[in-house]
């Protein structure tokens, strides 16, 4: 039989099940809000800071596993990651584009007011 | 032997057929990192996180390496409108 190596464990999936869900904004980066260590990472804690909305990082350069597992979790190969009410909305070349149409903050509103 | 731009672009081209496509080395010497702008029909009816899933899918090998990966634009070859030049 074949068996794939995962990062990312029933446990871990369940954990980050509850985490994502526990918060309207959630940013999985490099660094934290206040010293983020890599510019892709500090993009998107600016724009989260322009839109003024309550928002929670978790540095996942302090956690090998949560780093390799949130690989698996959201499908996304690389950091940041931001969630939005429990969904995964993108790296920062989509939240980006997403600032500057106006889509983030009409989804981070929709989100606050859920 | 780390990830070049040819490979990246060779990546691409095979999985995305695109009608444009430019990748631009913007390592700097200290590490793979790419930004790149594709236009293929493969695009067509999906929106941005998935175009840019089936953009890191196709370069799922050489991501392991990848330092940085910006996808400028992914777009369809209807959306596609190249700016003219500056007068």
């Amino acid at each position: 039989s074949i068996r794939c190596f995962s990062a990312l464990s029933p446990q871990l999936k369940s954990t980050l099940d509850t985490v994502v869900n526990s918060h309207k904004v959630l940013l999985f980066m490099k660094g934290t809000k206040d010293f983020p260590q890599c510019g892709f990472s500090n993009t998107v804690v600016q724009i989260l800071k322009s839109l003024n909305v309550p928002f929670e990082t978790m540095n996942i350069l302090e956690n090998e596993t949560l780093r390799q597992g949130l690989k698996e979790y959201s499908s996304w190969p690389t950091f940041p990651q931001l969630y939005i009410d429990g969904e995964f909305f993108g790296g920062c070349d989509i939240t980006v584009e997403a600032y500057k149409n106006g889509q983030l903050q009409e989804l981070i509103e929709k989100a606050m007011c859920s | 032997m780390g990830v070049t731009k040819e490979n990246v672009e060779s990546a691409l081209n095979s999985a995305l057929s695109p009608s444009h496509l430019q990748v631009i080395d913007t390592s700097g010497g200290c590490g793979a990192s790419f930004e790149i702008e594709v236009v293929s029909e493969k695009f067509e009816g999906k929106r941005l996180l998935e175009r840019h899933r089936i953009v890191n899918a196709a370069l799922a090998e050489q991501m392991k390496e990848i330092h940085a990966l910006s996808i400028k634009k992914a777009q369809t070859p209807s959306q596609w409108n190249p700016q003219p030049a500056q007068a």
